[in-house]
């Protein structure tokens, strides 16, 4: 165990936050503005990767297929805004969980029936597919350091369109208060819509991005989305600034905890139970992390009401 | 809601009685169907009952936590699961004849159901405790959030806690015993299955209109009023949280039992949707409810299933449906209302 394999690790694991940032970011935006729990944008990162994929497949062109990936998603999300999500926004939390778990058959339903049920493979693009020598660690793969750097950039982005320019003032104004701004004549409507395409598309990004490092298959959103979800409740709904902090937090603890727990639990027991324990142990992490925080704080890290 | 009970209302009379001869119709035509298959010698019918009737109390055990306490908990996988896994972990021991745990004291395998029932219903009422204790400092969508990720973990434990068959699962090769019936046969499963589906809603109403269920629906419609009124919402909302546990808990034991197997898709938040969808497609705080969305489901799955293997979208366009358009589910269509008592 050496500095260079931890510093490697800690790469991965801020990768993995990163992109589970970009599901985050798009969740606690909708229900920051909108009030809604949308279990569907699991599969608006799932639509982003099979579009992504599908495109490339027919251009050659991975840049193609992102920006394609990022579109659909924005589209499929502006267009169940515009048919279901529009209807949800006033009822209970009760029938958003439903419609919205009904929203997720239909996609991986559909999903199948036009890719069927084996996965698509995205070859990374060849500017990005080398290796790149880092202080401490000798190869590092220069895709990985992209998505970094990628979500980072949404981040900035996202952080200047929301305190700087007059769409996200309106978001802003929504937020705090939705019959206000609409008394003020903007119109609400087309901003919920443009709210939810914009959550969408970075969902779609972020499928995009992670589907060229795994594979392209239904079902991919599921667990980004349970992941995402307990990064929004550590941080605090409604927070983007607590969706950042949480989702590096869980990516360090889970990739580190993988790595380290059964390493540490060899100090202790014999080799075999460590691995097992160890394995089962570390896959339980982040929610004890999670236990442990709302025990401390119910409304997460940075509650945005506060 | 005190105030109601003393007066006679006449005008919903007819409604109550229109629920009631709906939910009677219902359970009469689950018991005939598997009594007729039966003498006809078609098992596979009567299996099909059993599993519309373990679904049902699964749901009826999410029911009253939504319906009555107000609790939209997304992780009742984690309890239909545990009791799952309770059932093939005390028959795995018993059919090996190893021990499940020798130290502080031996524990070993059974195959009496009985015994299998308690401890899965006392486990899931422990997890739910702990799971509960936590999840109920929060509410509204951080509750939602939260029960699905406890679940989830219970879900990534069983998958990487090799003993038992991590991602395989565990096969149940005899099914275990009760004292003088045959639970081999599928009929007299069923019944078994039927009566403890009985004693699930029995118990849930018996509740709701009891003492404590007044005050945990009054913690659902009011808090503040609740805590006014000098009792304190948390531990009656836990309780109420750990009863319905310990309801769904039980089907998770008739599942494994019905199945032969547990497996981690049993703690899948597919299924903790599924138990939710049983309850909603029936309607929310119905005490028959779950049976109709029950037996919905499960029509769907195997009919629509034969048709096409795509049969998930049109449960996700009749789910989409039930909820955009037709509130109260099944029961509110054909009964109207629900009762405010």
């Amino acid at each position: 165990m050496t500095a260079a394999l931890i510093f490697e690790q800690i790469l991965n694991g801020l990768q993995f936050g990163l992109t589970l940032f970009l599901m985050a970011a798009g969740l606690t935006l909708v229900f920051g503005v909108m009030g809604l729990i949308n279990l569907a944008h699991g599969s608006l990162y799932m639509v982003g990767a099979f579009c992504c994929a599908w495109i490339t497949q027919q251009t050659g062109s991975f840049w193609l297929g992102l920006g394609g990936g990022v579109l659909g998603a924005a589209a499929a999300g502006a267009l169940i805004e515009m048919l279901v999500i529009r209807r949800l926004y006033d009822r209970d939390h009760l029938d958003q969980v439903l419609a919205t778990f009904a929203l997720i058959l239909i996609f991986s339903e559909g999903t199948r029936m036009v890719f069927g049920s084996m996965p698509l493979y995205l070859n990374i693009p060849e500017a990005l597919s080398g290796t790149v020598a880092l202080p401490g660690v000798e190869a590092y793969p220069i895709y990985r350091l992209f998505i970094i750097l990628a979500a980072l950039a949404v981040a900035v982005l996202l952080y200047l369109l929301i305190s700087k320019t007059r769409l996200g003032m309106r978001i802003r104004a929504g937020e705090s208060d939705r019959e206000m701004i609409a008394a003020l004549g903007v119109d609400i409507k087309t901003l919920y819509t443009i709210v939810f395409a914009l959550g969408a598309a970075i969902a779609g990004l972020s499928g995009t991005l992670v589907g060229a490092l795994r594979s392209v298959q239904v079902g991919m959103g599921e667990p980004v989305l349970i992941l995402a979800f307990v990064v929004i409740v550590i941080g605090g709904i409604g927070s983007i600034k607590g969706a950042l902090i949480g989702s590096i937090l869980i990516g360090l603890v889970d990739t580190l905890g993988r790595i380290f727990l059964p390493i540490i639990l060899k100090v202790f027991m014999e080799n075999a139970s460590a691995n097992s324990i160890g394995a089962a142990l570390s896959s339980m992490l982040i929610y004890l992390m999670m236990a442990g925080i709302l025990a401390v704080k119910p409304k997460g890290l940075f509650n945005a009401a506060n | 809601m005190q105030q109601t009970d003393t007066a006679p209302k006449p005008v919903t009379m007819p409604k109550l009685n229109r629920e009631a001869m709906v939910n009677f119709t219902v359970m009469a035509i689950l018991l005939a169907l598997p009594l007729w298959a039966s003498s006809i010698g078609e098992d596979y019918y009567v299996n099909l009952a059993s599993l519309i009737t373990i679904f049902a109390i699964a749901g009826v055990g999410l029911n009253f936590a939504i319906g009555q306490g107000g609790m939209v908990s997304f992780g009742h996988a984690a309890f239909f699961g545990i009791g799952g896994y309770t059932t093939g972990i005390a028959a795995f021991h018993s059919f090996e004849e190893t021990l499940f745990m020798a130290m502080p004291f031996a524990v070993s395998g059974t195959n009496q159901m009985l015994i299998i029932w308690i401890v899965a219903m006392v486990l899931c009422g422990i997890a739910a405790l702990a799971i509960g204790a936590i999840s109920l400092r929060t509410e509204g969508v951080y509750f939602i959030m939260i029960t699905l990720a406890f679940a989830q973990m219970i879900y990534y434990f069983a998958i990487s806690w090799p003993t038992y068959g991590g991602e395989d699962g565990l096969s149940i090769y005899l099914r275990n015993e009760l004292p003088v019936v045959d639970a081999e046969n599928a009929l007299t499963f069923f019944l078994i299955c039927f009566i403890l589906l009985l004693s699930a809603i029995f118990v849930s109403a018996r509740l709701s209109g009891s003492r404590f269920g007044a005050a945990l629906g009054t913690a659902r419609m009011n808090e503040t009023r609740l805590a006014t009124s000098g009792i304190d919402p948390f531990p009656i909302k836990l309780t109420g949280f750990v009863i319905s546990a310990m309801i769904t808990g039980l089907a998770g034991a008739l599942f494994a039992e019905l199945n032969g197997f547990v497996g981690p898709s049993m703690l899948s938040w597919h299924r903790s949707g599924e138990i939710m969808v049983f309850v909603i497609l029936g309607g929310v705080g119905r005490l028959y409810g779950p049976v109709i969305g029950a037996a919905l489901f499960v029509l769907l799955e195997t009919y629509i299933g034969e048709w096409t293997q795509h049969w998930q979208l049109l449960l996700g366009l009749a789910l989409l449906g039930v909820v955009l358009f037709a509130r109260g589910g099944v029961m509110g269509m054909i009964a109207g209302r629900a009762r405010h008592d």
